[in-house]
């Protein structure tokens, strides 16, 4: 037996044990097991993935009793890649509800559900035939469904979200095996191999690839199937939250790689052309939705949306200019697409557990009503600070390095040799580079807000006045997503040489690991090493901190109430910019695309009507994509359902008679 | 010579250099425009007083204030020193792996930009989150535009790397009159103005608070904090202007290190910026600061020269 088998094996196993102990413990135990069971499994999955990345093969035969080809789980080099990625989130997540999990999100079926998505996950990437996938997938979806029921009976949005979420990603999975069921007639076979032999310019081809990027791209959260993100994500427990976004979409990812890459390399141009575009619209319109947002939850998991979006405008641009015989572009593109999958795993779980760490504290996810947690909760804030800037793309955080990349291999990919590859490339390639700085600039306002609001200056509530640090073990896992953050941020080179290798035998001419981590596009002339940048930045900071110290030791500080006030003396916590206000400018700028509602009272004092008591303003920003796209689809599912309902009114006199009609009917068919 | 050490010489005397010009150019600035408006003015010294000022002065920090009041200030020092450093302003020599790459040259400014929209909602007042607020608007409608010239920039060059692309522009001057040259830095200009908070974006000289973006976020700062702020944004200006004006008339600029180079590109740079900031100062006294919710169009027009002259590149050349 090979490692990867006895690695996929001992998942299975432990993942076992784990459903097992979450039905036999008490409840006081569950919690502490269920972590330990969900921390080994994900180790395990690490040193399987990792193993796969470096080039080991062999893989976990399992005989089924149909009349078909046994199942066979075993991960290549990409597989392996994003068994690391869910895995990295994995460990994260099951250290952090050792501590985290309590009352409902305890509750026995929510820890049997657990392994089961940790597991599920894993599989999909390991999986080399369409009957694994698709089965792995379903598992996948099924624990993830149940976790996020966890809260229903408390909270009624948590059902209403659960919904949502059931209903679009059976629609994910109902378009996923309709491309593999189309890919499997065309090839006559359903493992990946078999589906290799497809021509990608075929009609078969085509409409699978339009098949599964429906249902991966729903998986992902893109436009427009984004629709239950901002439910979802918000409702489910936090590290069930972080798990999905850091995890799950990535497998979402992951399939319309294994479609793109793997299976129908070399497709028609419009394909790279579709896909940058649904990634591009993804990414502006999720960062616009999440700058807007001022429930951290929320802004959250629409953010997830636009760096999928991002993930995708660089698959997409890696297929376009590999069309264009523009290689070296291609692949630097397809990297980046790869570290920003992996950068956004890092950050976004990181995100989320912090978000569950206030949570945990304080009870609030409003924005609006946090405030000076960075004194109260030092570990937390840190972490969700070098989160933050991550997700702004700041140097020295991974997805810096990601975006940068992605940006070289644009602004390269117009021109081979001096000539320009096409006119359609010399549109996109603008056209991307100012979709990715216009989400850059508002990531990094976003970012700005959710750090800056809620743990920098006043507590703008009692709850958040209260709030203490979190256990160890969640400050734990915090603290190991933010190193991980800055430990994919510094080190790039040796990073993106290694996942060069899931796509390219030879990945030397189009990435390289130079200096102290650095990276280099060999290909391009592009060369990046932060560690360099970082000190060169002690260097230059040198003469400012002995000024400070001389001047700090001549100059002590003095700390005072409030120096200014803005002019009044007694400024008040509730005077603060909220998250609300601070992103109304934006609101009125982009008001065409977000269509905010608001609704002001004005109450006035009883004895004059010229003196206000009372001022209420209430805004909210929807989902125009919801409002215009989905609503009408459901008020017409509702229409017909109130009109079948006449038809169907629960008489047994009626059902008789249509039994009876029915039977005519067949009869007379037959007889014709 | 080794390029290594001159690398690292050049460098030093850019930061050295620009730390002792940013200061004079405000002072030229804020002097060139007293004048116009027919008053004597406070000297071009006086930024360099206010500076000495503060630097001995107790810091007063209000009491919810974090230590994002007394980092950020020096974030932003350490960024626009940075950014001294990596822009080709006396010489392009780079360092070895640092090459000047203008993408990463703009997330350097980009983290001072965060650093002081951070200082200004750590105060916890409302002027400083409302500063806060429209400062982050401006820099994320902005980079769209930033990210667009640097593109059309690096066309003709072929790389990224700014000291390539000055020595391009040095050795084929005929690329700076090109349209698309032009076009790009017309377009990257009104970037640098609003990233700056120069008018017609931010009043620098307001003392209205309602108007304000960069002075709100600076008012709960004081002693060192504010001495940080202020040389921060000052040097920022001038290392853009200093780019600027290195896109616009490379020569001058030190290829080849030499003492004799050295000299003449230190005099050439600060003569460039001193009369880019004159020239800065008489344009602004014809401009009025436009409604904040006006600002984006001037944004969107300056994304679509970028634009143009990106796709200008690829379909005309």
């Amino acid at each position: 037996m090979t490692g990867i088998a006895a690695g996929l094996l001992l998942q299975l196993g432990l993942g076992a044990l784990a459903v097992l102990s979450a039905l036999a413990l008490a409840p006081a135990l569950r919690s502490l097991v269920g972590g330990i069971f969900g921390t080994l499994i994900a180790v395990t999955g690490f040193l399987t993935g990792l193993a796969a990345l470096l080039g080991a093969t062999g893989g976990l035969v399992i005989p089924i009793a149909l009349p078909m080809d046994p199942l066979l789980l075993a991960p290549d080099r990409l597989g392996g890649l994003f068994m690391l990625i869910v895995s990295g989130v994995g460990i994260l997540v099951s250290l952090y509800s050792m501590s985290s999990t309590r009352g409902p999100d305890a509750s026995r079926t929510a820890w049997v559900a657990m392994p089961v998505f940790l597991v599920g996950m894993q599989l999909v990437p390991a999986a080399t035939d369409s009957v694994s996938f698709l089965l792995a997938w379903e598992i996948m979806t099924l624990g993830s469904t149940v976790l996020l029921f966890a809260d229903h009976a408390r909270r009624s949005t948590v059902a209403s979200a659960g919904i949502w979420y059931s209903a679009m990603s059976q629609l994910s999975f109902f378009f996923i095996l309709a491309g593999f069921a189309v890919l499997a007639t065309a090839s006559g076979g359903t493992s990946f191999t078999d589906l290799q032999a497809i021509e990608p310019g075929s009609g078969a081809a085509n409409v699978a690839f339009v098949l599964f990027v429906l249902g991966f791209g729903g998986k992902a959260e893109l436009v427009p199937l984004h629709v239950w993100v901002p439910r979802v994500l918000p409702e489910a427990p936090s590290h069930v939250s972080a798990a999905m976004s850091g995890a799950m979409v990535k497998i979402g990812v992951y399939g319309a790689l294994l479609v793109c890459v793997r299976l129908m390399p070399d497709g028609p141009a419009w394909w790279g052309i579709a896909i940058m575009l649904v990634g591009g619209a993804s990414a502006l319109y999720g960062i616009l939705q999440a700058s807007v947002s001022s429930d951290l939850k929320v802004l959250l998991a629409y953010s997830t949306t636009e760096n999928m979006g991002l993930v995708f405008l660089g698959l997409g641009a890696s297929m376009l200019l590999r069309g264009y015989d523009a290689t070296a572009a291609a692949d630097a593109a397809l990297v980046a697409a790869l570290l920003l999958a992996i950068s956004h795993a890092a950050f976004k779980s990181t995100l989320f557990l912090g978000a569950g760490a206030i949570i945990h504290a304080t009870g609030e996810r409003n924005l609006d009503r946090l405030g000076g947690l960075g004194a109260r909760m030092p570990v937390t804030a840190a972490a969700f600070g070098i989160a933050s800037l991550g997700a702004a793309a700041i140097p020295i955080t991974s997805g810096f390095v990601a975006e940068w990349m992605l940006l070289q291999s644009l602004i390269h990919g117009g021109r081979l040799d001096g000539a320009v590859v096409s006119i359609s490339a010399s549109v996109a390639m603008p056209l991307a580079v100012a979709v990715i700085a216009l989400t850059a600039g508002l990531a990094l306002l976003t970012f700005v807000k959710a750090y800056g609001i809620a743990f920098l200056a006043r507590p703008r509530s009692a709850p958040a006045a209260d709030a203490r640090e979190v256990p160890p073990l969640m400050q734990l896992a915090l603290v190991l997503g933010a190193l991980s953050i800055l430990a994919l941020g510094l080190l790039p080179g040796p990073i993106a040489a290694v996942v060069a290798t899931t796509f390219s035998t030879d990945p030397t001419g189009a990435v390289q690991a130079v200096g102290l981590g650095g990276v280099s596009l060999p290909g391009i002339g592009a060369t990046l090493d932060p560690v360099m940048l970082v000190i060169l930045s002690a260097l230059v900071a040198i003469p400012v901190f002995v000024s400070i110290i001389v001047s700090a030791h001549r100059h002590p500080a003095r700390t005072i109430d409030l120096p200014w006030g803005g002019g009044g003396s007694r400024a008040r916590p509730r005077m603060q910019y909220t998250a609300t206000s601070y992103a109304e400018p934006l609101v009125r700028v982009f008001d065409d695309v977000l269509k905010p509602t608001r609704d002001v009272q004005v109450t006035h004092v009883a004895e004059s009507r010229y003196l206000v008591e009372r001022v209420r303003v209430e805004q909210r920003v929807s989902d125009v994509i919801e409002t215009r796209l989905y609503r009408p689809v459901l008020n017409l599912f509702q229409r017909y359902g109130i009109v079948v309902r006449h038809i169907a009114n629960g008489s047994i006199h009626r059902y008789l008679s249509y039994s009876f009609v029915a039977l005519l009917i067949v009869l007379i068919v037959v007889s014709l | 010579m080794n390029a290594t050490l001159s690398a690292i010489i050049i460098a030093l005397v850019q930061v050295v250099l620009f730390v002792f010009l940013a200061p004079l150019l405000m002072g030229v600035i804020r002097q060139v425009r007293a004048r116009i408006e027919g008053r004597v003015g406070v000297g071009i010294w006086q930024p360099w007083r206010d500076v000495r000022k503060l630097l001995a002065k107790n810091p007063v920090r209000a009491e919810d204030s974090s230590w994002m009041l007394r980092a950020g200030p020096v974030a932003l020092m350490v960024s626009s020193l940075l950014l001294c450093v990596l822009l080709p302003l006396v010489g392009t020599i780079p360092f070895p792996h640092i090459p000047s790459d203008l993408f990463v040259i703009v997330s350097v400014m980009l983290i001072g930009v965060v650093a002081l929209a951070l200082v200004g909602l750590d105060g916890g007042t409302a002027f400083g989150g409302m500063g806060s607020s429209r400062h982050m608007t401006v820099a994320a409608l902005v980079e769209p535009t930033l990210l667009l010239a640097v593109y059309a920039l690096s066309i003709p060059a072929g790389t990224s790397a700014i000291s390539v692309i000055v020595e391009t522009r040095l050795f084929s001057p005929e690329v700076i009159i090109s349209p698309v040259s032009v076009l790009a830095l017309v377009a990257l200009s009104i970037a640098i103005m609003a990233e700056t908070g120069r008018l017609p974006v931010d009043n620098p000289g307001t003392h209205l608070e309602l108007t304000m973006l960069h002075e709100a976020m600076t008012l709960e700062a004081s002693g060192r904090d504010l001495a940080w702020l202020e040389v921060g944004s000052w040097l920022k200006l001038a290392a853009l202007l200093g780019l600027v004006s290195n896109l616009v008339a490379p020569w001058g600029v030190v290829t080849d290190f030499t003492l004799l180079g050295l000299a003449i590109g230190v005099v050439a740079i600060a003569v460039k910026v001193l009369v880019l900031g004159v020239l800065l100062s008489a344009g602004e006294i014809f401009l009025a600061k436009v409604r904040l919710f006006q600002v984006p169009e001037l944004l969107a027009g300056s994304f679509a020269l970028a634009f143009l002259a990106v796709t200008a590149s690829y379909l005309v050349a």
